[in-house]
């Protein structure tokens, strides 16, 4: 049967995770209001503005449905403020689902001017590899983006930068990158999101 | 591992692609941006005036104080953007300088040059700038623009101008994508525009950066019918700050901009907003008060 994977809608870089989604043979849904979460089998919080997306998440009562749905091991994946979204600790108050054990720092790099691209290794995406694509970097687009200062004994990184810094994350079928996967035409790391068992 | 890259065209037109869906609100103090921020901006412009204001004051509009630009940065954690007048690369190196988000290139300032536009590759900062019609969006975009809005009428509460404009822009990006390829050529000369751009345009149907809709945008409907016409998110300049209540009006246009193909929603979120600001018949200004005019 085909799979529905949901899109948060609510505000952000939410059309490019839809498209790439449609070229996977997927069923995508825009979700901006709870009924549209019913029967999903994997959820992508995009990036957007943290601040923005927490607010309306919480006045369409978005937080605690998809809260339940990322700990009862739906696959859910965090890109950039949807991971500021995923942690249990932003450092800035602000509403956040609150899913994973990791401590976030919001504009880790600063502002706009310290945004940047680098090529990261990340080793689990090997899993997914084609041909051609077995341990080859993965382009890495930081837009005012966060970094993981801490995290639990249960979460991997998978990815980090050269100084150590750690931009991907995995518990469970919880993903969060604080890059932007949706913003090249490298599709490894959706793939990868969709490989999550269900 | 390889270098790290700013300032890439990648990174200029990715932080516009994670202010779509969103509302780019006009703020003049600290108070203003912090409004702004609780109500759900996604962004927020830098200002001394709200156009309606610069409007009325007369005289020559400039880039605003660095202070107050400084003091709006460190007050809020959303990107913050600032105009410079067009042309006066100077104020845009000012602005960069202090670490902006984002420059508007905005026609809402007195030009600094008739005949010619920043260019904007020079920079690391990205720009938006306004526009009236295509040919107008895929000059600013060959200069390096990262991101467009259509102008409207700024400071009028008027939304007309502004759907006029993105009419304009999304039903010449319709008929080129109808164009034989022979055509091409034929319609970069009629637009005034790159011959690459008008080919880019004309596959993929789309402008290669994120459009915003600008200038009269007053009500929550305003905004989603913007929305509505294809845009991918609106800025509000003295529609907010000029309303009876400009926190309620402000979280209602975002809501609105979310829910913009739900009528009950933007319904429910329209309910007893009080006053919007006093709105100006275009026909009523002046032509040499048009703010629309400006740009090249």
């Amino acid at each position: 049967m085909t799979k529905t994977y949901g899109v948060l809608a609510l505000q952000g870089a939410f059309s490019e995770h839809v498209q790439i989604l449609r070229q996977m043979s997927v069923q995508v849904v825009e979700v901006r209001l709870p009924e549209q979460l019913a029967e999903l089998d994997g959820l992508i919080l995009p990036g957007g503005e943290s601040t923005t997306v927490g607010k309306l998440a919480v006045a369409y009562n978005l937080v605690e449905p998809i809260r339940e749905m990322a700990l009862r091991g739906i696959p859910v994946w965090g890109t950039c403020a949807g991971m500021i979204m995923m942690a249990k600790d932003a450092g800035h108050r602000q509403p956040l689902l609150g899913v994973m054990d990791i401590v976030v720092k919001r504009n880790a790099f600063g502002r706009q001017l310290e945004s940047f691209e680098t090529d990261l290794t990340i080793p689990a995406l090997d899993e997914i590899a084609v041909t051609g694509e077995l341990g080859q970097p993965f382009r890495g687009v930081f837009i005012r983006a966060p970094v993981i200062e801490s995290f639990a004994p249960n979460v991997q990184a998978l990815a980090c930068l050269k100084d150590g810094q750690v931009v991907a994350a995995q518990q469970g079928n919880m993903l969060v990158t604080a890059f932007h996967p949706e913003l090249s035409s490298d599709t490894r790391f959706h793939r990868y999101f969709l490989s999550l068992a269900t | 591992m390889a270098e790290v890259e700013k300032g890439t065209w990648k990174v200029k037109v990715g932080l516009a692609q994670m202010l779509k869906g969103g509302v780019i609100m006009d703020v003049v103090t600290v108070e203003h941006a912090k409004i702004a921020e609780d109500a759900g901006a996604c962004a927020v412009m830098a200002l001394e005036r709200v156009p309606a204001d610069i409007r009325a004051h007369g005289g020559v509009a400039r880039m605003s104080d660095p202070e107050l630009i400084t003091r709006i940065m460190d007050a809020v954690t959303i990107p913050v953007m600032a105009k410079c007048r067009i042309g006066h690369f100077v104020e845009a190196q000012v602005l960069e300088a202090l670490g902006i988000d984002y420059i508007d290139e905005s026609e809402v300032l007195t030009p600094a040059d008739e005949e010619h536009h920043i260019n904007k590759h020079a920079f690391k900062v990205p720009f938006v700038c306004g526009c009236r019609n295509l040919g107008e969006a895929l000059r600013r975009l060959g200069e390096g623009a990262a991101m467009i809005r259509t102008k409207g009428e700024a400071g009028t509460g008027n939304v007309v101008e502004a759907v006029r404009h993105a009419r304009a822009v999304l039903g010449e990006i319709r008929r080129l994508q109808g164009m034989a390829p022979e055509e091409w050529m034929a319609a970069a000369k009629e637009l005034g525009a790159p011959y690459e751009l008008v080919v880019q345009v004309a596959q993929s149907g789309k402008l290669p950066v994120v459009n915003f809709a600008a200038g009269g945008v007053a009500t929550p409907a305003d905004a989603a019918l913007m929305m509505q016409l294809g845009v991918d998110g609106v800025f509000v300049g003295s529609g907010i700050f000029k309303s009876a209540d400009p926190a309620r009006r402000a979280a209602a246009i975002v809501k609105a901009v979310t829910h913009y193909n739900e009528p009950k929603i933007v319904a429910e979120v329209s309910r007893g907003l009080g006053e919007a600001m006093p709105g100006l018949e275009i026909a009523a200004i002046p032509e040499p008060e048009r703010l629309a005019v400006r740009g090249w």
